[in-house]
Order: C-alpha cells, then sequence, then structure tokens
C-alpha cells in the first residue's frame, strides 16, 4: 500500500507516556527508510531512549547511523536510519556558532552562565532550542556544510499533554520577543511546522485516559494550527480467539467438554483446573476486548486516519521494530 | 521513616506465589501498604515514577484507603486525568483543598483533595515576598508571565512549595494527619528532587550577578567580559528582551531570597522520617529503569524510601501448562486437523484458548525477569505487585478497588 503521507518530512510522533511513543518511533523510522530513502529519527528527552531500542552506546550530539531501513517486498535496496539525541546546551552552542558567529563572546556567554540559563531555567528557550535544531535537519541548506541530507525527519517528542506547548514556540516567546532575531527565527520555524509538510502523530492503547487524552490532544493541535496525521493505536491484544467464540467466554458458556477431548487428543492430559483456567483466561481477554472495542469505536470517531500494531507478549527487540515497521507500512504509515 | 524502619514495615511474603512472578520465593519483601497508611508516624506520602505508570491513581487510592481507615488525610494531585478529577469531585482548580463526598467516614477519617494551580501559587508566593508595588511589578512582568504558566521546571517547584504551605497549615491547625503528594509528569523523574537545588544555584549564578550588574554598576565586572556577553545577547534577543530580562530578574530577585529559604525547608521536610517515598512503576523496562534511578537517588539524598509499586502486572494464571506446552499443543491440534465426528471437539476454540494462554504465560515471564533484574540491582526494596484492571477504575469504588490491590500486593 502507498503512504498515506507522501508530502510529509517531519514526522512528530506523541502519545501518553507508558503507550510505546519510541518504539513507534523507531519503526517508523525504518519503515520510511524503505525504498533507499534516509531517515533521521531524533529524541529531546535525554532519557537514551533510541539507544536502548536500537541496542547501540548512548546517542551523541552527532548524527550516527544506528540501522538499515526495511527491505521492501520489490527488492531495492532499503536507505539508511541515523538518530541523533538532541540536547539544550549542545544546540544552542552550535546555533550560536552558526548563525552568529560570536568568537570569543560565545565563550563568555558560557562562562557567565548565560547558557545554563537559557537552557535550563529560561522559559520557553529549551523547547525553542529543541525544535530549532530539528528544524535544520528538516531544512538543511548550505550553511551546514557537509550535511547528510534527509529525505524524512521522525521526531520522538514530548508526551500529548505537552505538545502543543512543544511545538507551538513562537506563541510560546511571543510574550518575551516581539521582535528581533530570536522571534523571526521562532517564526520561520512554525511556518514549517503548520505546513503540511509536518505531521503530529498520537500513539495511544486502547484504554480510556489514553484515549481521551488522544482527543484532547488533536483538538488542542488543531487548535494551534498544527497538522494532526495519524493515530498509532498501539498494544493491541492478539485477537486469538474469533468474535461468537468471545461472546460464549465472556457468558462463561464455552464448551468445555469440547475443549477437554480437543487436549487430550494432542497428548495434553487435562485437569478440571486446567480446563477451568483456559475458561476463565478467555472471560477475562473477552472482558478486555469489549473494552477494547468501545474505545476503538471511539478512536473511529477522531475523523483521522487510524493505524494498529499488536502487542508483543515477547517485549521489544530489533526483529521486533522490523516486524513492527512492515505492519506500518502495509498500513500506509510509514 | 527512616529506610530500616521502613524495612521493617514491610513483611516477607508469606505465601508462596504461584506462577512465574514468584521470581525469588522468600527474597522479596512486600510492600505493606496497610501499615504504611495505618502509622501515625507517616505523615507524608510522596508518589514518584515515570509518566504513565498510573501515578496520580496510585496516590489517590492511598489517600483513599487511609482516610477510609481513619486518617485525615489530604491528596495534592498535579494534572489528574479529567475522570479521576471528576471521581474526587476536584474539576475546578482553585488551589484549595475540597472534601470528597462520598467516602465512607466510619473510621474517623477524612478526605480533602485539591489540584495544583502552578500559576496562583506562583502569584501567591510573590505577593507574600514583595510590597504591593514590587508585586505589581514583578506579576506584570512578561518573563515573569511565561515563567509562571509554562516553564517546564514551575511544577516541581510550585508542588514542593505547597506542599510546605499544606504541611505548615496543617501543623498549625491539626487540619491533616496525612499528606499525600502526587508528583509532576517530568521528562525526568529526578527533576522534582532537584527543583530546590536548581533554584539555589541559579540564584547564586553568575547570571543573576550578571544581569543585576548594570543596576548596581560594579566597574570591575564590565572588564571581566561583561560588554562582551550584553554585546552578544542584544545581538541574539534584541535590545528590548534583555531590558525586559534584566528588570524581571533585579525584581525577582528580592523576592526569591524568602522563596529559597522555603524550598530549603522543604527538601528538609522531605528527608524527615515522617515522609514516605513510594516509588511507582509499571513493569516495562524504561518505567522500571526510572524507578531504579529513583530509589539510587533517594538512597542519595537519604530520602526515605518505604517501597516500589508495580502496576498493570500480567493477570496470573490459572493453570500449570507452560507457553512452551500450549504453543506445541496448538500445533499438534492443527496437523490433527478437524474433530472426530463422532466425537466432542473444537479445534479453532481449544487453539485460540491455548494462544491465550501461551501469550499470558509469556507475558508474565517478561515481567518476572524485569522485576528479577530490578532487584538484584536494588535488593530489599520492597514491592507491591498491582495487576492491571480488565476496565479502568470509575468513581471512588474504582479507586476503593485500587487500594485493596495495593494492599494484597
Amino acid at each position: 500500500m502507498s503512504s498515506d503521507w507522501p508530502r510529509v518530512r517531519l514526522h512528530v510522533v506523541t502519545g501518553k507516556g507508558g503507550t510505546g511513543k519510541t518504539t513507534v518511533a523507531a519503526s517508523l523510522a525504518l519503515a520510511l527508510a524503505s525504498h533507499g530513502k534516509n531517515v533521521l529519527v531524533c529524541e529531546v528527552e535525554g532519557r537514551q531512549g533510541l539507544a536502548r531500542m536500537f541496542d547501540v552506546d548512548p546517542l551523541p550530539y552527532a548524527e550516527t547511523r544506528i540501522a538499515t531501513g526495511l527491505r521492501g517486498p520489490d527488492g531495492k535496496p532499503p536507505g539508511t536510519v541515523h538518530a541523533l539525541h538532541i540536547d539544550p546546551e549542545s544546540a544552542l552552542l552550535e546555533y550560536l556558532a552558526m548563525y552568529y558567529r560570536l568568537g570569543r563572546a560565545g565563550k563568555a556567554l558560557d562562562r557567565f552562565g548565560v547558557v545554563e540559563f537559557a537552557t535550563t531555567i529560561a522559559p520557553g528557550v529549551r523547547d525553542v532550542l529543541l525544535t530549532g535544531k530539528v528544524f535544520e535537519a528538516v531544512q538543511r541548506n548550505s550553511r551546514n556544510k557537509g550535511a547528510i541530507e534527509y529525505d524524512a525527519v521522525v521526531l520522538d517528542a514530548p508526551p500529548t499533554g505537552r505538545i502543543v506547548q512543544f511545538l507551538n514556540v513562537s506563541d510560546e516567546l511571543a510574550g518575551l520577543a516581539k521582535v528581533g532575531p530570536i522571534k523571526s527565527q521562532a517564526d520561520t520555524m512554525m511556518t514549517l511546522f503548520r505546513s503540511p509538510r509536518t505531521a503530529v502523530h498520537l500513539v495511544t492503547v486502547l484504554e480510556e485516559m489514553p484515549v481521551q487524552e488522544t482527543a484532547d490532544g488533536i483538538a488542542e493541535l488543531r487548535a494551534a494550527g498544527l497538522p494532526v496525521g495519524g493515530v498509532v493505536v498501539n498494544l493491541v491484544r492478539p485477537r486469538a480467539l474469533p468474535d461468537e467464540t468471545l461472546a460464549l467466554a465472556g457468558a462463561g458458556k464455552l464448551d468445555k467438554e469440547a475443549v477437554r477431548a480437543d487436549l487430550e487428543r494432542v497428548g495434553v492430559s487435562t485437569t478440571k483446573a486446567l480446563v477451568d483456567g483456559l475458561a476463565a483466561e478467555a472471560r477475562d481477554h473477552a472482558e478486555r476486548r469489549a473494552l477494547e472495542e468501545s474505545q476503538r469505536a471511539l478512536v473511529q470517531q477522531m475523523g483521522v486516519p487510524t493505524y494498529e500494531l499488536e502487542r508483543l507478549a515477547g517485549g521489544i527487540d530489533m526483529g521486533a521494530l522490523y516486524d513492527l515497521a512492515a505492519t506500518m507500512r502495509d498500513q500506509g504509515l510509514g | 521513616m527512616s529506610t530500616t524502619q521502613g524495612a521493617g514495615r514491610a513483611t516477607t511474603r508469606g505465601k508462596g506465589r504461584v506462577g512465574p512472578l514468584a521470581a525469588h520465593p522468600g527474597t522479596t519483601t512486600r510492600l505493606d501498604v496497610d501499615a504504611l497508611i495505618d502509622d501515625p508516624a507517616t505523615g507524608i506520602i510522596v508518589c514518584c515514577g515515570s509518566g504513565g505508570v498510573g501515578k496520580t491513581t496510585t496516590s489517590a487510592a492511598l489517600a483513599l484507603r487511609a482516610a477510609e481507615r481513619g486518617r485525615k488525610v489530604v491528596v495534592l494531585t498535579i494534572d489528574p486525568a479529567r475522570r479521576l478529577a471528576q471521581s474526587m469531585g476536584i474539576e475546578a482548580l482553585d488551589n484549595t483543598p475540597r472534601p470528597v463526598a462520598g467516602i465512607d467516614p466510619a473510621a474517623g477519617g477524612s478526605l480533602d483533595a485539591m489540584m495544583l494551580d502552578m500559576k496562583s501559587t506562583f502569584d501567591e508566593v510573590v505577593l507574600s515576598q514583595a510590597s504591593p508595588e514590587k508585586a505589581k511589578q514583578i506579576l506584570e512582568n512578561p518573563f515573569y508571565i511565561v515563567l509562571s504558566t509554562s516553564f517546564a521546571g514551575t511544577q516541581e517547584y510550585m508542588a514542593m512549595e505547597k506542599l510546605g504551605q499544606i504541611h505548615a497549615d496543617a501543623q498549625e491547625r491539626g487540619t491533616y494527619d496525612l499528606i499525600v503528594v502526587d508528583t509532576p509528569p517530568s521528562r525526568s523523574a529526578l527533576d522534582f528532587l532537584d527543583a530546590p537545588e536548581r533554584l539555589s544555584s541559579f540564584l547564586d549564578g553568575r547570571f543573576i550577578r550578571l544581569m543585576l550588574a548594570p543596576a548596581k554598576g560594579p566597574a570591575r565586572l564590565m572588564t571581566a567580559g561583561l560588554g562582551l556577553v550584553t554585546g552578544a545577547l542584544t545581538k541574539v534577543l534584541g535590545a528590548q528582551v534583555l531590558t525586559d530580562l534584566q528588570t524581571f530578574v533585579a525584581a525577582i530577585d528580592t523576592v526569591f531570597g524568602g522563596f529559597r529559604v522555603r524550598a530549603q525547608k522543604t527538601y528538609a521536610l522531605l528527608q524527615d522520617p515522617s515522609t514516605a517515598f513510594v516509588v511507582v512503576a509499571a513493569p516495562e523496562p524504561d518505567a522500571l529503569r526510572e524507578a531504579a534511578y529513583f530509589v539510587e537517588r533517594l538512597e542519595g539524598d537519604r530520602m526515605p524510601l518505604a517501597g516500589l509499586v508495580v502496576n498493570r502486572a500480567g493477570p496470573q494464571p490459572r493453570g500449570k501448562l507452560s507457553a512452551e506446552e500450549a504453543s506445541a499443543a496448538v500445533q499438534r491440534l492443527e496437523a490433527a486437523g478437524d474433530a472426530p465426528a463422532d466425537g466432542p471437539g473444537d479445534p479453532t476454540l481449544t487453539a485460540g484458548l491455548l494462544r491465550l494462554h501461551a501469550d499470558r504465560m509469556t507475558t508474565l515471564a517478561r515481567e518476572a525477569q524485569l522485576r528479577a533484574r530490578f532487584e538484584a540491582g536494588h535488593p530489599g526494596v520492597p514491592t507491591a505487585v498491582v495487576p492491571a484492571l480488565a476496565r479502568d477504575g470509575h468513581g471512588l469504588g474504582g479507586l476503593r478497588r485500587v487500594g485493596e490491590l495495593l494492599a494484597d500486593g
């Protein structure tokens, strides 16, 4: 299936904590990097989640090649995935060097604690520095000689509750700097973030609070004029039972005698406890699936494309990331 | 409560757990939640951990359980999900604790709840510390407005401030004997503990002196490169921003002296034996890693750790069949084909049940391994394991259920 987002250069991945935002960002990068495309995946929260996910050393403030993209069914060689860990101190020093040629003054700023102030205490500045570096990677130009030009950039962004504030850099600065170089740069960044070349994807799981937070997040993004991408429903329970069986399981009316006979036939010695246990597990499962269905209906009413990724009982490793990437590409996200 | 006393509250698991969760039978100490909340010496419980692990729900459930067991409790929540706020009746963000309706007062306890309003807490501090004229100047400064509403660390500072206020008030008037605090969903779990230190180092920092220099005008600083720095700042920020910033720093400098003293007092309060930290996590690598950092950090800062709560654990299996046995049986069922025409059987159903079982066993094995790793690095941390509920908790009934599970954990 072809991508739903062919024009998007910047994929922002947000979501409530614990929904698997970093997993989705990492596998989306792998999916986008098929067909010889080069992709950069950035993280901004200092957690080094990408390094752990790809099982490499902690990432420096430098674009580091970490994986080969997902191989496409057409046999064309895949592209590469680079990763970048953006910390505000390095971003500020690079920014000053790139745009202002401050020379000795740059060092003086550091010595006087200005760098520390700007990156830890100063309101809004931290976010501007982080998003500024992402912006630079998307809009590579002649100022950054020798840098790799990427076909797409994936941002493992802050959680849903903070995403609008994070991307809305010019509004955040508006109260402070009405004119001046910082202000005009923030405005340029906003032009990209509000354009169809950006998509903000929201990761959720099929539970009440995350689904509610996703709906709120979509409304806030729209109010701020930021482009909403898709909703990625993560950790979906496997559909091991067909619907009619699920209904019977939920009502506690499974044919236990049939199950016992099947198990005996393939050499599993059955006890009443085993068969009752399996039926009870099926009942739990039916209850959870029913909850998922009601939440899924809410997600579908949000009016944005949705994608579903299955819960993997064994956890996430490199193989699992490629599996998820393939699912994303099949569904048209990557 | 010191760490050793904390261990005294925990009892070694009496009854052996069945299944893979019994990673180290006999060595896992159980966090005895009821002993913790019933102990009159426990004055403050701080729930901390990474985002999305059910920290706010855990705080609310602990507070409700303590209240219904006879404590006079206030719970300070930060940005709760709408439904949770509704169930406690704190939809209005007015920074004042309100009684929660519907709790069982039979044991003589009570429960108030409040939601932190970052900006009014900050405003109150400014108003209490500065002269009316100076306060007005600060409240109107653009830097102050942004700092008090959107700065990523303000929530942490203000949560500390509010905790200090409520505690002082409770001591004075005997309003509460237990304060339960939910910490902000920080990008790093450590931001909460760092708040007073960061504030102090900021106030003592060179940057403040630099910004104050033009007003005070010591010529010595000028020679040390001040001109260079202000020049660079003007170039990057623009002259107006720099002037606003200088006005802001000059105005806030006088106020923050008092604020720093209070923040340090709250920090000392957190180290007091009457405080108990409960680290909340989920059985996921990231959440447990954050929990591990937090446990280490609490030890380093000599803060009293009560234990670890692992939420959202996979449900216990109900039979003894292993994941491998179940998967092998699925393969044999598929190879065998349809059930005999003259006997009972439903291979699709049975295979589905076996797959579900294998999935559950695999999940549990992974979770047990993650917890075993945590325990290897941090032995002796009393732990409560709370299974994921099939349905989200609704209202006080849901919170009560979570409280029971916490106590059973």
